[in-house]
Order: C-alpha cells, then sequence, then structure tokens
C-alpha cells in the first residue's frame, strides 16, 4: 500500500490541514447531540475509532488484517460479561475489554507475522473465524442471544451513564483519547520505525531493527484501540452479540479506512461516518447493504484507492505544485 | 459390533466419509486459489461466492429452464468460468501494477455483491437440489453404506484435481502458464499473448470455482452462504499448503478434510477448529506451508 501515501513534505503540510479540521471537527462533535440523534453519533464515533485503530495497522505499519472484528467484537464480550455478569463500574469493564483484546492481539500477532502481506491477511482471516467459532460455541456468550441488557451504571461512581448526554460526551471523550494516542503513537520514534517497515521491510531489518517485534506491537496496540471502541459499543448498546466477531465486521472496517483514506489520521474517521450513515438510511430504505458496501469496495479499489481524505490531499498539493 | 478406538465402525467410516467429501472440496477450491494466484499474484476472495454463484446457476437452470444435473456439470463452469474472464477483463487486469492486496479487497467486494444479491433474491435459507437419478441411491460396500452421489463426487473431485495438475504440468499450454508464473517479461517477449494467459487463467480458476458448486449442490443446500464459510476454511488450508504448488493444494486439501472428520469422531466440539489449529501448528514449525517454496 506504499505507493498512495504521502511524502515527507508534503505530510508537514498535510499536519497543518489536519489540525486545523480537527479543531473544527471537535467543535462538531461538542454541539453534534444537540442537532443529531445521540444515539446514531454514539455508534459512529465506537467505528471510527475503531477504524483509525486499524489504520495504525495498515496505514502506518503496512500490515493488512483480515481479523480485527476479533478484537472489537471479543472486547465487547468482555466488558458486557464483565459489567452484567460480575458487576463491575462501566470503566473497569471497559479496560479489561481493552487488556483482552490487547492479549487476543497479542495471540493472533504472533502467529501472523509469521508470514507477510496475502498470507498475513489470510491468517488473521483464519485466526478471527475461529475466534468466531469459539464464541458461537462458548456458553459466556449466550450464542445466538448475545449478552444483552448490560447496565450502562455509574462512571467512576459518579457520572449516571443512563443519561443520554453524559453518555455521548463520556463516549466522545474516549474516542478523542484513542485518536489522540494513535497520533502520538504514529508520530513517535516507534511509529517512524513502523512507517520504515511499511515502505521497505527489508532495508528496516538490515538497519538492525527486530521488525518482527514492531510488527508485533504496532499489532497488539492496533488490537487493544480496537477493543477500546468494541467495549465502548458494548456499554452503549448495551449488548454484545456475534454480529460484532464476524469476517464481515473485519471487512466492514477495512472499507471505513479504504473509503476515507488509508495512511491518514482523519480518513478512517470520514470513512467511518459516512459508511455508518449509508448503513442506517439503507436499513429503512430496503436496499441490502452488503450490495452497497460490495460496490463501494470495488469502486474505491478501481478508480479511488486514496480515498477521500487522501485524493483531497493530492488534489490539493497539484494545486500547489502548479504555483 | 465392530469398534475402532470405542467408537463403531460404521460412524467412525461415516465421519471419515464425510471428511473426504468436505476434502474434495477444500482440494478443488483451494486448487483454483492456487492456480489463480500463482500467475495472476491475486488472492480470489470471490471463489467462495463463485462456487455459491455456480451451485446457484444448476439450481436456476434446472428450476427455470429444466436443464438437469449433467448438462449442468458442463453449462455452469462455461458460465461461472465466462463471468470470470468478464470480472478479469473490466477490472482485476487494472490492478496487477498495484500491491497483491487490492486484488484482494477487490474480489472481497465483489463476493459481498454476488452474495448480497442472491440473499436478496433467495434469502437466506438453503434450496434443494435433488441427486441426478442415475446417481440416486447407495451401495452396500459390506462394512458400510455409501451413497452413489458421495461416491461420485469423490471421484469426481480427483479426477478434476488430477485433470487440472496435467493440465498445468503436461501441456504446453500449462507451461506457457508456468513459464509467466516465473517471468511474464520474457515470456511475453517471446510472442506469448500473456494478458490472454492471465484472463484464461482466471476464467479457468473461476470454472473450477462454479464446478465446484454444481457439484455441492445435491450435497449441502443451495443457499447464498455457502460459499463465505467455505472460502476461508480454504484459506486456512491454502496456509497449510503453500501456494507454490498445485499438487500440495490438492493433498493439502484432501487431508484437512480428512483430519475434520475424524475430529467429528472423537471430539465433535472441537471439529469447526481443527483447520484453524493445523493452521496454527504449521505456522509455528514450517512458517512457508508444507508444500510452500517461499519464505
Amino acid at each position: 500500500m506504499t505507493e498512495l501515501t504521502l511524502g515527507e513534505a508534503s505530510a508537514k503540510t498535510s499536519a497543518r490541514l489536519e489540525w486545523m479540521l480537527v479543531g473544527l471537527g471537535i467543535l462538531a462533535l461538542l454541539v453534534a447531540p444537540f442537532l443529531i440523534y445521540p444515539i446514531f453519533l454514539m455508534k459512529m464515533l465506537c467505528f471510527a475509532l475503531f477504524a483509525c485503530a486499524f489504520n495504525l495497522l495498515l496505514g502506518y505499519t503496512g500490515l493488512l488484517s483480515f481479523g480485527h472484528a476479533t478484537f472489537f467484537g471479543g472486547a465487547a464480550y468482555f466488558t458486557a460479561h464483565a459489567v452484567k455478569v460480575w458487576g463491575w463500574p462501566p470503566e473497569a469493564g471497559i479496560l479489561l475489554g481493552m487488556a483482552g483484546a490487547a492479549l487476543l492481539g497479542l495471540v493472533m500477532g504472533f502467529f501472523a507475522i509469521r508470514r507477510q502481506g496475502i498470507y498475513f491477511a489470510m491468517i488473521t482471516l483464519a485466526l478471527s473465524q475461529m475466534f468466531f467459532f469459539f464464541c458461537v460455541q462458548s456458553p459466556f456468550t449466550q450464542g445466538e442471544d448475545g449478552i444483552q441488557g448490560v447496565p450502562r451504571g455509574m462512571l467512576l461512581g459518579v457520572l449516571d451513564l443512563n443519561v443520554s448526554l453524559n453518555m455521548y460526551y463520556f463516549v466522545l471523550a474516549v474516542f478523542l483519547i484513542g485518536v489522540f494516542a494513535i497520533w502520538r503513537i504514529v508520530n513517535s520514534p516507534f511509529g517512524m520505525i513502523l512507517r520504515s517497515i511499511r515502505e521497505n521491510e527489508n532495508r528496516a531489518i538490515s538497519l538492525g531493527y527486530s521488525v518482527a517485534n514492531y510488527k508485533l506491537g504496532a499489532f497488539v496496540m492496533s488490537a487493544a484501540l480496537a477493543g477500546l471502541a468494541g467495549s465502548l459499543k458494548a456499554i452503549v448498546f448495551q449488548f454484545a452479540t456475534l454480529t460484532d466477531v464476524t469476517w464481515q465486521m473485519s471487512g466492514e472496517v477495512i472499507l471505513m479506512t479504504l473509503l476515507g483514506g488509508i495512511g491518514t489520521m482523519v480518513g478512517p474517521i470520514i470513512g467511518a461516518s459516512l459508511v455508518i450513515g449509508l448503513e442506517n438510511t439503507l436499513a429503512t430504505s430496503g436496499f441490502p447493504v452488503t450490495i452497497a458496501t460490495g460496490l463501494i469496495f470495488m469502486v474505491c479499489v478501481l478508480i479511488f484507492r486514496r480515498g477521500i481524505v487522501g485524493e483531497f490531499y493530492a488534489r490539493i498539493f497539484k494545486r500547489a505544485g502548479k504555483d | 459390533m465392530t469398534m475402532i478406538f470405542g467408537i463403531p465402525v460404521q460412524a467412525f467410516l461415516g465421519q471419515l466419509l464425510v471428511g473426504l467429501i468436505n476434502g474434495s472440496f477444500y482440494a478443488m477450491l483451494s486448487l483454483g486459489l492456487a492456480v489463480i494466484f500463482g500467475l495472476l499474484r491475486v488472492i480470489n476472495f470471490a471463489h467462495g461466492a463463485q462456487y455459491m454463484f455456480g451451485a446457484f446457476v444448476g439450481y436456476l437452470l434446472l428450476t427455470h429452464l429444466g436443464i438437469g444435473y449433467w448438462p449442468a456439470l458442463i453449462l455452469v463452469p462455461l458460465i461461472v468460468g465466462v463471468f470470470g474472464v468478464v470480472v478479469e477483463r473490466l477490472a482485476l487486469s487494472r490492478l496487477y501494477d498495484l500491491d497483491p492486496l487490492y486484488g484482494l479487497l477487490f474480489t472481497f467486494g465483489l463476493a459481498l455483491v454476488l452474495e448480497g444479491i442472491f440473499r436478496y433474491y433467495y434469502g437466506v435459507s438453503g434450496n434443494p437440489y435433488a441427486v441426478p437419478p442415475l446417481l440416486a441411491g447407495g451401495t452396500n460396500l459390506g462394512f458400510m453404506f455409501l451413497p452413489n452421489y458421495r461416491g461420485w463426487v469423490v471421484v469426481a473431485s480427483l479426477i478434476v484435481c488430477f485433470g487440472t495438475w496435467a493440465l498445468i504440468e503436461k501441456t504446453r499450454l500449462g507451461s506457457y502458464l508456468r513459464a509467466a508464473t516465473e517471468n511474464p517479461r520474457l515470456v511475453q517477449a517471446f510472442g506469448v499473448n500473456v494478458p490472454l494467459l492471465l484472463t484464461l487463467t482466471y476464467g479457468l480458476g473461476s470454472a473450477l470455482a462454479g464446478l465446484a458448486g454444481i457439484l455441492a449442490a445435491p450435497i449441502y443446500q443451495v443457499s447464498p452462504l455457502m460459499g463465505s464459510d467455505l472460502i476461508i476454511v480454504v484459506f486456512a488450508v491454502v496456509v497449510v499448503g503453500g501456494m507454490g504448488s498445485i499438487l500440495g493444494a490438492i493433498i493439502t486439501g484432501y487431508m484437512l478434510g480428512l483430519a475434520e472428520g475424524l475430529t467429528k469422531v472423537f471430539y465433535p466440539e472441537a471439529s469447526n477448529l481443527v483447520v484453524f489449529v493445523i493452521m496454527a501448528i504449521v505456522l509455528l514449525v514450517r512458517p512457508a506451508g508444507l508444500f510452500g517454496r517461499d519464505a
């Protein structure tokens, strides 16, 4: 996926642009619940965080995981179980979900990084399907029904999450922290090494980096953050079901990232919002969602590989280049 | 009653037969994947959808046009193959210069669309496809009862697999194909039409998936979801076998089918998982796959 990422000089300009967008975006998100149905917004934010976490791996390390539903859905199950059955407070449940996802990421990553490229994608897909079968059979997930009626509870014992706006701002805060964490990771020395692996793995090896460890590290971080998104979703919607661990979910997060722009900070957020918005619209129209997502996939791959944000930058730099 | 490992022989052999049948389909599908990947460097995610498509074409030929199983055995691979050719010409051929992952993503989208269309019109429930009269009933082999159709599927899949193997390893066309796999530019310079070869290869791979679909129709129900669950297992098979060798893909397919059947006898809960567990073990011991060449 290297050929579509931005050069270093343009990355600087893009960073400034992204800051402006980020400021506007945060402002919009602060007032949004007064204009738009909060549940929809929270769903959007959860998936946006999921897509950003996924992009940490695909966009900045160059690894295409086809198994991220495992972390998203798995964390949702862990959180739902801890909060509902063990009576844990929501923040503890979310942390547990994250830790569980990180552990799953460690296991899956350990196997998957043994192969590269297309095999990596197939291995993550297969292992994720294995986790799906485990969820189908294991009693704690309650099979087809899923874990329902998860109480939202009191955040830190003081903030009642049953109040819609409280829940919303909590989700927004977690979302911002998560995205900030990803931004920090990407722009740290660690992140630079990840990028060098993406650009030229063999050269990174010859420079003395233990590429396998870096890949595994990126995989675990991406898994933990995807888990954070899944845990959050479980608290918001008060259930965890098999839908979130299916391969279709893994595909969906790829689509969000691809549509928004692989390897950009804002892209996955925009992509996720569009995909979720589209699904909401289609849900009432009767047009099958899978056909729509499939078509977007094909169109994106054929003529729109930079994604919305990537295409936007490309236009701007083209114009800048002419002047 | 005779017992093997504390299990009645009948049940043991019955599960082994189920394993062999599943293995036949794993082998046929992973073979198609390997053929396509070998030349195009594309992992055909739509392989499962094309298998489902094949089963549905057979089903529709029967219900709408009254065309039975035997003609369908020829017609279905043709139709699915032509479909593959169109897809390759219109879309896949534009992706060869890019990272192979784009091919995977494109065919993933294609799989979603195909599955979505059939799901929209036929729902998720399965549609039965009757066993052709010639192969109805079964044969008593003395030690077990073998439904004729299942016996036929095993034989047919062996013919298909080794036919394809022979086509690629033993014919002139196959030698072009293998040469183009090694060095497409050089082969093109020798005057072989490589783009045409690529198109035909994808068509052949798709046709194989379609053929597997029509073979599967009387055994499994014809349903829009029949392909997607299978393809993931086949991916695991491909990881175990490594895609370097056609014969490797075939052998691995049968082996893992049998392993699955055996697990069903001894520990049914794990039968869904065993292929993936084997994949994980192979990755630990021999990351390139059992027959793989690349590290």
